[in-house]
């Protein structure tokens, strides 16, 4: 029995906005799409992973999740370090499914932060951990502690809101084509740096979209995966970190995908060089331009260079990005976008993108960026490979 | 100047913390410094986060630095009308630690990294618990 574990089933829900569903019957309509995509059952599974109902502001979800869809399980992960939990959920599934814990995992997002008026990125919220009374008594949600990290590249390397407009017009340019995203008209370098300003230098169009809705993937061991029929993806490395303030002494200007993204390549055997296709997270432009330079795709400081011209937008960019248009323009349910970078990355893995932004990608680099990169984050980095039955 | 913290976000005081918000209450920025490895370091832990000695003690900083980067926010919601626009910042202070902060009593359009701030402590509605802000250096 080989060691591979491969991505079967994908589903994203087509919702952006769901007034009129519960949470709990978002993750199950995606389990349900996901499953059937991949040609199981529900009684199939028998590992399962969330990273929960943060709208609810309480743990259990797996517990609350296996007991609504009636699951049948012989392992669990809650992690969830925001964004990045379901790159990091790729990471630990096959690792679960090596491990011999368990042969079908399914995880799931979903949730209705549009649909409950969530102000997510600029509201002061309530006290809930210990660095937020050092941190969030001053006003400090995502956005200003984002552009925080803005302010230092700029100051240290020259990078211009022209230049981080530039992610965001790639993003739009692939989300005309995507019939579900939530914005799908095009926009320019001068559309972004015009619009209203969030936190200084933070722009609204720097910023992701707030969505409601959810995905799902289903990782299969490969005596599983040697009975369906349907084409799959192949795990071939998972890196991961969390990375924090460091005692005050915090540098606004890296990530922690500079060993995520390190150990991912390492595992997978291969560079920068050979990927065809990254989807990155994309809480903000400024998220996107770290990544780039932390992942090793350019030198530290020479993002906004990297950018110019068209780099990012599929099909003929150097390195096509989030061609569903990510969560700056598409989708960023439960502001847990790590979900749709990994089913985009299928997509491609596929050939079933949109047509006009398909890529012929053998190798696909996903990355996630959770929580705060002003304050602590999670970091993680998959990269994921075409199998050809 | 803001005389009272409130309606703002009043930090929440644990035994570890306790000893540093009463400190600012008294006009003091202290620091966390561990007598093992020398790490001095915000905010503040009874532990230290490079070599897990215990030996910790305050060191009370100069309560000067400067800016290492910030925002500025036209719109926050919950923050009161008055506060706005709301400089959120990193100071590094001149023991070496970047500290999360507000900088107040200056126009935003003059406010640069780099910029020298001074702390100031704005009281809360708890006697012993005040609220570390920066100002422009004098």
């Amino acid at each position: 029995m080989s060691d591979d574990v491969y991505i079967v089933g994908a589903y994203e829900h087509p919702t952006r906005e769901a007034p009129d569903k519960s949470t709990m019957q978002l993750h199950a309509e995606v389990s349900k799409g996901a499953l059937a995509d991949a040609g199981l059952s529900k009684d199939d599974v028998d590992g399962y992973l969330t990273a929960g109902m943060p709208e609810y502001e309480h743990g259990f979800a797996p517990l609350i999740m296996a007991d609504y869809m009636g699951l049948d399980l012989s392992y669990a992960d809650s992690t969830d370090y925001g964004g990045s939990s379901y790159v990091s959920h790729v990471g630990h599934a096959t690792s679960a499914i090596r491990d011999g814990k368990c042969d079908v995992a399914l995880v799931t997002l979903a949730g209705r932060p549009r649909s409950r008026s969530q102000s997510t990125g600029t509201g002061v919220r309530k006290l809930r951990t210990f660095q937020d009374s050092f941190e969030r008594i001053y006003g400090a949600t995502n956005v200003p502690t984002y552009a925080m990290a803005a302010r230092r590249h700029m100051h240290e390397f020259g990078t211009t809101s022209e230049q981080l407009a530039e992610i965001r017009v790639a993003a739009s340019h692939h989300a005309q084509y995507n019939e579900h995203a939530l914005y799908r008209d095009p926009v320019t370098v001068e559309d972004v740096v015009n619009s209203r300003m969030i936190a200084d230098p933070l722009h609204l169009l720097d910023c992701c979209v707030i969505t409601d809705g959810g995905g799902a993937f289903v990782a299969v061991s490969e005596d599983v995966y040697e009975e369906l029929d349907r084409d799959g993806v192949r795990v071939m490395g998972h890196g991961e970190t969390p990375s924090h303030h460091d005692a005050g002494r915090i540098d606004l200007t890296r990530t922690g995908a500079e060993q995520s993204g390190q150990r991912a390549f390492a595992e997978a055997g291969v560079t920068p060089d050979d990927v065809d296709y990254a989807s990155i997270y994309d809480s903000f432009t400024i998220t996107v331009l770290e990544a780039i330079e932390d992942l090793g795709f350019c030198e530290k400081g020479e993002g906004g260079e990297f950018v110019e011209g068209g780099t990012l937008r599929a099909p003929d960019g150097a390195l096509p990005f989030n061609t569903d248009g990510g969560g700056l323009s598409s989708n960023h349910p439960s502001n847990r976008g790590g979900m749709t970078k990994v089913l985009e990355a299928v997509r491609q893995l596929r050939g079933e993108a949109n047509p006009e932004v398909q890529v012929d990608a053998d190798v696909a680099l996903v990355h996630g960026t959770g929580g705060d990169i002003g304050t602590r984050h999670g970091a993680a980095t998959t990269v994921l490979g075409r199998v050809d039955r | 100047m803001t005389d009272t913290w409130e309606p703002r976000p009043v930090p929440e005081v644990n035994p570890e913390t306790e000893a540093f918000w009463r400190a600012a209450s008294d006009g003091e920025f202290l620091l966390s410094a561990c007598d093992d490895c020398g790490l001095v370091f915000h905010y503040p832990r009874s532990l230290c986060p490079d070599c897990f000695s215990e030996d910790v003690d305050w060191q009370q900083a100069a309560g000067t630095g400067t800016i290492y980067s910030y925002s500025v926010s036209e719109s926050v919601s919950g923050w009161p009308e008055d506060g706005l626009p709301l400089v959120i910042a990193y100071v590094e202070l001149d023991e070496g630690p970047r500290v999360m902060t507000n900088v107040q009593d200056v126009d935003p359009d003059d406010v640069e990294v780099g910029l020298a701030v001074e702390a100031r402590f704005v009281p809360t509605e708890e006697e012993n618990v005040a609220v570390p802000v920066f100002v422009p250096a004098e």
